[in-house]
């Protein structure tokens, strides 16, 4: 039986080199796929700034940096959203549950607490962190009440939420700003200060090498126990050497782009400096980026590796079979809003932070590009289908047209909504096409 | 009608109803079952039958009437109730997800996890091959999604399902209606292999033939109601017929 190969590849179809690269590596061809669109997009990006514009600008330190930060909360709420959907659920109120923790995370940490604890005391941000996602995972499990027991559909209840959560978030502040938010809490929102420079990013680059080799060698310790069919070597260190690369590119980059003059010369000040000369100080991986993915890696262990994640998938596939298996699917349904909420109160903190304010149009639209992303990142709307990490480079996708559209002189708006209305509708149909194919 | 069972039996189902809006789909029904026995049950579509069952294997609630399981009685409210008691059962449309691979459909709901609390989904493979091993030798997909697989190996997953988690109560809502003969054949061999060992099973079936075949007692319902149950080897096919037609007792029977 050892003998069977473990990779569900049937002998009828053609073996060209690349099919066989991709079934000894078991990289799967939708994740591919997606990749390669989004280097598509950002080449063609980076082109069209070279050759109509004064520059490309799309592939620079400094663009791919930002993109990272802005992809950040819509990535987080995204791989919530993969659950929601994958369970046949759909959460429409996820920018108002943004709206309405950022609003009262930034009332308690401005206008509520201080007069107690003191302005700028230590505790404020972890005080106003905790509140967020705490706000956001009930609001979430509220929704999820009302889905599985009451039997809403789950369209309806969101679709209440995104008005109710939105018109609440006004009356809290009576429709005021409510800014500065704590100097503590403001980094989780990345900038220069905000992110942890190039020591900081090359010790985050060693440790998640060793992380993915550590994971690689554990997979083919189990396989080999159970003398289940082994990848080729040559596989295994291909695989290994691409996620290492990645990762190794990425931390190239965030440490290339330094702090701007204004920043660098603020800085020096508080030390009691000139600004040297040719003086040059890395961004490093900004904050938000990193929690984006610990958040990511968390999910996929969650989602990959726990009965949690398989129930979601069951549910997913044949909610009645995973009654009669025996799995509370209204407990389920629950949990899985309530995590969606708590993910969109994490989203809230990025956000409020990074803009040093809490807002009453914080979070507006969100539910749409964050619903996008889980779709065009192969998140299937009839269920059961789904990963954590295509709904990242779904994210990435969408933030990716946004901003560059916004680059190459398209930023008014509608040309922007225009551009990823149909990228949104392209990528679902090619995604049809590929399961058809593969059927 | 004699009983040629003695003693307590495995399962007993006392006077059971259950109404849906006001149409009683099980109307105080009373069946039981002993080790190492197979009870057909018998009835048109809509008599009665899988909805009766499926208040033994807690997929519904009774509105009246008593479970008895050894001489106790228990308490069925969901699935995993029932599971916990032994109970296990191959559905009519086999309760599957679809989305899910052989070894993920063996083991829902009741997951192998190693020492970290992860699902151990090499072991979890390693058991589904060796169960399927004795079960279907011919299969092998065991890495793609069970929509691929054909009707036979489907079912074969149901079954893996209900024996290796060591049922002592086995129900089985027609296992042999999507299959073609060699697989049917296979179905009909398996039952007997458990029933020498013991196990109790409630066979739904509405071929008459393998109800002749495999079956030791049959309770036949019409309507809601229990027409009766007869030993199989008392009675002749044509004597079944009419009681599921008919709704009467055989006359040697009776």
């Amino acid at each position: 039986m050892s003998n069977t190969s473990h990779s569900p590849a049937t002998k009828s179809t053609p073996d060209s080199a690349f099919g066989r690269f991709l079934r000894a590596t078991e990289i799967d061809p939708r994740l591919l796929g997606m990749v390669g669109a989004l280097l598509l997009i950002w080449v063609i990006f980076h082109l069209y700034g070279a050759i109509l514009l004064d520059g490309g600008t799309f592939l620079t330190p400094r663009n791919l940096w930002n993109l990272s930060v802005q992809t950040a909360s819509i990535g987080i709420m995204a791989t919530g959203m993969v659950l929601v959907i994958i369970t046949r659920n759909i959460d429409l109120s996820v920018g108002s549950i943004v709206g309405v923790v950022g609003m009262y995370a930034g009332l308690l940490q401005v206008e509520w607490l201080p007069p107690f604890m003191g302005l700028g005391h230590p505790a404020l941000w972890i005080i106003a962190v905790v509140f967020g996602i705490v706000l956001g995972a009930l609001i979430g499990a509220l929704h999820g009440t009302l889905i599985a027991f009451l039997s809403i559909p789950s369209f309806i209840v969101t679709l209440g939420g995104l008005l109710v959560w939105r018109g609440v978030a006004f009356l809290a502040s009576d429709g005021r700003t409510i800014s500065p938010v704590d100097p503590t809490f403001a980094l989780i929102g990345g900038g220069p200060y905000g992110s942890v420079g190039a020591m900081g990013s090359w010790i985050v680059c060693v440790l998640a090498c060793a992380a993915v080799v550590w994971m690689m060698m554990q997979g083919r310790a189990a396989r080999k126990r159970h003398s289940f069919a082994l990848r080729p070597m040559w596989a295994e260190y291909t695989v290994a050497a691409i996620n290492c690369g990645v990762i190794l590119i990425a931390t190239l980059v965030v440490n290339s782009y330094g702090w701007p003059k204004g920043i660098l010369k603020d800085y020096y000040a508080t030390l009691g400096q000139e600004v040297p000369e040719g003086a040059f100080v890395a961004h490093g991986f900004a904050i938000p980026v990193l929690i984006l993915a610990a958040v990511t890696i968390a999910m996929t262990i969650l989602m990959t590796r726990t009965r949690f994640g398989r129930y979601v998938f069951a549910i997913g596939g044949n909610p009645e079979a995973a009654t009669l298996s025996g799995i509370n699917t209204r407990a389920m349904t629950v949990k899985i809003f309530a995590l969606m909420g708590g993910l969109a109160g994490i989203a809230a903190v990025i956000a409020s932070a990074r803009l040093n304010s809490a807002t009453n149009a914080l979070g507006d639209l969100d539910e749409l590009l964050v619903i996008a992303a889980a779709v065009v990142g192969g998140t299937s709307l009839a269920g059961g289908v789904g990963t954590i990490s295509g709904a990242i480079i779904g994210a990435l996708i969408l933030v990716s047209l946004q901003t560059g559209m916004v680059l190459i002189g398209f930023g008014d708006g509608s040309y922007r909504k225009i551009v990823i209305g149909v990228a949104l509708v392209l990528a679902v149909y090619l995604d049809i096409v590929y399961r058809k194919r593969i059927k | 009608m004699t009983n040629p069972n003695k003693g307590t039996p495995l399962v007993e189902l006392r006077d059971i109803s259950i109404a849906f809006g006001g149409i009683k789909a099980v109307d105080h029904v009373t069946v039981d079952l002993y080790p190492g026995e197979v009870v057909g049950l018998l009835g048109h579509n809509g008599a009665g039958k899988s909805t009766l069952i499926k208040c033994l294997s807690g997929a519904y609630k009774a509105d009246s009437g008593d479970v008895f399981i050894n001489g106790t009685r228990v308490e069925i409210n969901n699935p995993r109730d029932a599971r916990a008691e032994n109970i296990e059962t191959i559905y009519q449309t086999l309760a599957l997800a679809d989305n899910l691979d052989a070894a993920s459909n063996l083991f829902l709901g009741r997951e192998i996890v190693n020492s970290m609390g992860f699902v151990d989904e090499s072991r979890m493979e390693a058991e589904t091959r060796k169960i399927m091993g004795r079960l279907n030798p011919n299969f092998r997909k065991f890495n793609v999604p069970v929509s691929a697989l054909s009707g036979g190996q489907r079912q074969s997953v149901a079954i893996a399902r209900a024996v290796y988690f060591n049922a002592k109560i086995l129900i089985m809502d027609e296992p042999t209606a999507a299959l073609g003969p060699e697989e049917t054949e296979t179905v009909s061999r398996l039952i007997q292999e458990l029933k020498a060992q013991g196990l109790g099973i409630f066979l739904i079936e509405h071929d008459i033939h393998n109800v002749m075949k495999l079956c030791d007692r049959a309770s036949v319902m019409k309507n809601g109601q229990l027409v009766g149950t007869v030993n199989v080897a008392d009675v002749t096919d044509e004597d079944i017929l009419s009681m599921i037609i008919l709704g009467k007792q055989p006359a040697k029977a009776a």
